[in-house]
This record gives C-alpha cells, sequence and structure tokens, in this order.
C-alpha cells in the first residue's frame, strides 16, 4: 500500500488524517501542495519526522522546486524523487490510497 | 459606469490571499485581479495570510510541472502603483519562513494588525 498526499497540510486534514491511518511499513508520497508538510523548519514537518521511523517517505522532487522549496532541505529520512520514480513506487506497492 | 467611480470616490480595497500558488488556480486569479484593479486607481492593499503566504517565497522554479510560474508578476506591482503589501507574521512563522524568504518588500504585521487593517477596508476579496 502507498498512500499519496496532494493538499497542504495546512489548509486540510489530509495530511494528518493519512498519518492516522497509515499501517506501519507502508509508503507515503507527498505531492503538489503536500510537499509543504516535508520542508524542515514547517510545524507540519515535525509530524512526518515523527512518521519517518515507521514508514517509507517521498516527496516529488518538481513540485517542491515549482514552490520553491529546496529538495536538499527536506525532513531527514524524506527521500525526494521524480515522476518516473512516481509510477515505479506504484507499480511497486500495488494499491494507491490517495488523500485528496 | 456608477455615480461613485464618475465622482472618483476612491475607495480602499483589499485583495485577501490565503492559498498556495499552484495546487488550485485561487493564487493566480487574484493576481489577475489586482492587475486589474490598476486601472481603476482604487487604494489597493494585498493581504497575505495562511498559505497565501507561500506565493511570495523566493525561487520558485516551475519548468519541472509545466505550469506558469506567477512569482515574478509580484514584483512587477510596483510599476502599477500597488505597494501596500501586508504579510502575516504568525503564518510566516507556522510555515518555517522568514522576510527574507519573499520575493518582494513587505509589510510584516502580527494577526491582531492583520485584523484591523482588514477592518478598515471598504471592499475585501478574499480567495
Amino acid at each position: 500500500m502507498i498512500h499519496t498526499v496532494n493538499k497542504s497540510p495546512y489548509e486540510r486534514n489530509a495530511f494528518d488524517s493519512c498519518l492516522k491511518h497509515a499501517v506501519k511499513g507502508s509508503a507515503i508520497l507527498l505531492y503538489e501542495d503536500g510537499v509543504y508538510a516535508a520542508v524542515k523548519g514547517c510545524t507540519a514537518a515535525a509530524r512526518l519526522a515523527d512518521a519517518v521511523a515507521d514508514h517509507p517517505v517521498f516527496v516529488l522532487g518538481p513540485d517542491l522546486k515549482a514552490r520553491g522549496m529546496d529538495p536538499a532541505n527536506v525532513v531527514d529520512g524524506v527521500r525526494v524523487v521524480d515522476y518516473g520514480d512516481f509510477v515505479d513506487l506504484v507499480v511497486e506497492h500495488g494499491t494507491v490510497q490517495a488523500w485528496l | 459606469m456608477d455615480e461613485e467611480m464618475e465622482s472618483g470616490v476612491v475607495k480602499k480595497f483589499m485583495f485577501v490571499n490565503r492559498k498556495a500558488p499552484y495546487g488550485t488556480i485561487y493564487a493566480l486569479e487574484v493576481l489577475e485581479m489586482v492587475l486589474i484593479s490598476a486601472a481603476f486607481d482604487q487604494d489597493v492593499h494585498l493581504a497575505f495570510v495562511d498559505d497565501g503566504v507561500y506565493e511570495l517565497k523566493k525561487g520558485q522554479d516551475t519548468a519541472g510541472i509545466g505550469m506558469k510560474n506567477f512569482s515574478n508578476t509580484y514584483r512587477a506591482l510596483e510599476g502599477y502603483d500597488i505597494e501596500k503589501l501586508y504579510v502575516e507574521k504568525e503564518s510566516l512563522e507556522e510555515r518555517g519562513l522568514t522576510e527574507a524568504d519573499l520575493v518582494v518588500p513587505v509589510e510584516v504585521v502580527s494577526r491582531a494588525g492583520m485584523a484591523e487593517l482588514m477592518d478598515g477596508m471598504d471592499v475585501v476579496l478574499s480567495a
């Protein structure tokens, strides 16, 4: 199972609801406005840092760059991926749960 | 054209930006409205609160997502005599941002200060 979040953690509760429902070991991918949660120093990043211990966490690089966020400045343990990796992750994990 | 426009009444307008720039069309549409408003010689104020502060983040590069990068347009507002930009301090802090992260000079105001500003407007348009 891979969970995807594309909404800002400050505008919707999709990010927090995802963290509450994702079982240990399932993957989490942040894209579009969801990437803001991965940026070090914001209040949501602290919650994501806790999740990294239990989940492989990914963030889409092109969406970070579009928003002026440095891919080198994401929460420790979060892996920055591109669109090709996005496809591979979906194929690898089979089921996608999209938190819209 | 209504009588107020003909008589040259100037109203205090505020455009309230509360959305991040690329996930939805709101931020770009408000910016279009702001540019149009410049043609009417009104007293225009821009407020950036909540995710709206992300609109002003430096270093946006949209080449990888195939969308127009409109962040530079905020820097052009000065040329339209739109220079009253207010950014809420608490919204910046929550997102780990500072004034130095922004593409344009702004006035950083407290949440209470922003509330007072909003209360003093004649027309408020929000997205």
